[in-house]
């Protein structure tokens, strides 16, 4: 008799890639702002507010957003999973980290299209 | 049969690892990320106050000008330096440039350097 926990294969390539697409949106969005605060976009509110309330920082910073969340749950779900053994802890954590992230995805989406 | 027996999954102890230069940039990845995900909150609170309204944006200035805030806002910005050049070596290292060991450990090397340089010098601007 083999003894073993059976584990599934694969499960890991889809979260391995989404961890690099979000990563590499997060590398653009970043060249973006900090182009756009070397140029001093940030000196006053009036140029701040301007800047992120047009249309196209509002679509992009909206998809930095979503991808800085889902890297975050894939990246500290890990983190949980590699150091916490007990599997009530374990739970706890992952079912917190998601609640949070999902709420902190709707207050940042409220931010950029409230101003 | 033990081998069969095997305990999976397995933990690390963090106490009893040793690691190499490369290990080390890369426990400071996680160590980034994390950071950076529990402090999520106050960024956002901040990018809130900065949007709001003319008024907010003017007390979200006072309130990181204090000596603490600084201190707490260069960690942070150490913490993105570092998970944004580590992430772009990992990206790197995934498209075979610099797989090798001799430049991986230097790549590493150049992580920890280029981001608490930076750090450093935006930092310093900031202050």
């Amino acid at each position: 008799m083999v003894n073993r926990k059976i584990v599934g294969a694969h499960y890991g390539l889809k979260d391995w890639l989404a961890q690099r697409i979000t990563g590499v949106v997060m590398v653009m969005f970043t060249l973006v702002m900090a182009i756009a605060l070397l140029q001093g976009v940030g000196a006053n509110y009036e140029s701040w507010r301007g800047f992120m309330s047009s249309s196209p920082m509002r679509f992009v910073t909206f998809i930095f957003i979503i991808s800085l969340c889902w890297h975050a749950w894939v990246g500290v779900r890990d983190i949980w999973m590699d150091y916490i053994q007990p599997a009530g802890i374990k739970l706890v954590l992952h079912v917190l980290t998601l609640l949070a992230l999902i709420g902190y995805a709707g207050w940042a989406a409220q931010v950029i299209w409230r101003i | 049969m033990s081998e069969m027996t095997k305990r999976r999954p397995k933990y690390l102890n963090l106490f009893e690892i040793r690691l190499p230069i490369a290990g080390f940039a890369s426990i400071l990845h996680r160590v980034s990320g994390l950071g950076l995900f529990l402090m999520l909150p106050l960024l956002l609170w901040l990018l809130d106050a900065s949007l709001r309204s003319a008024d907010s944006y003017q007390s979200m200035q006072a309130a990181i000008a204090h000596p603490l805030a600084k201190l707490v806002l260069i960690g942070l910005l150490w913490a993105f330096l570092h998970h944004f050049c580590m992430g772009i070596r990992i990206l790197l290292i995934d498209i075979h440039i610099g797989v090798a060991k001799a430049q991986a450990r230097t790549s590493a090397i150049a992580v920890l350097v280029v981001s608490l340089l930076l750090t450093l010098i935006l930092g310093a601007k900031l202050w």
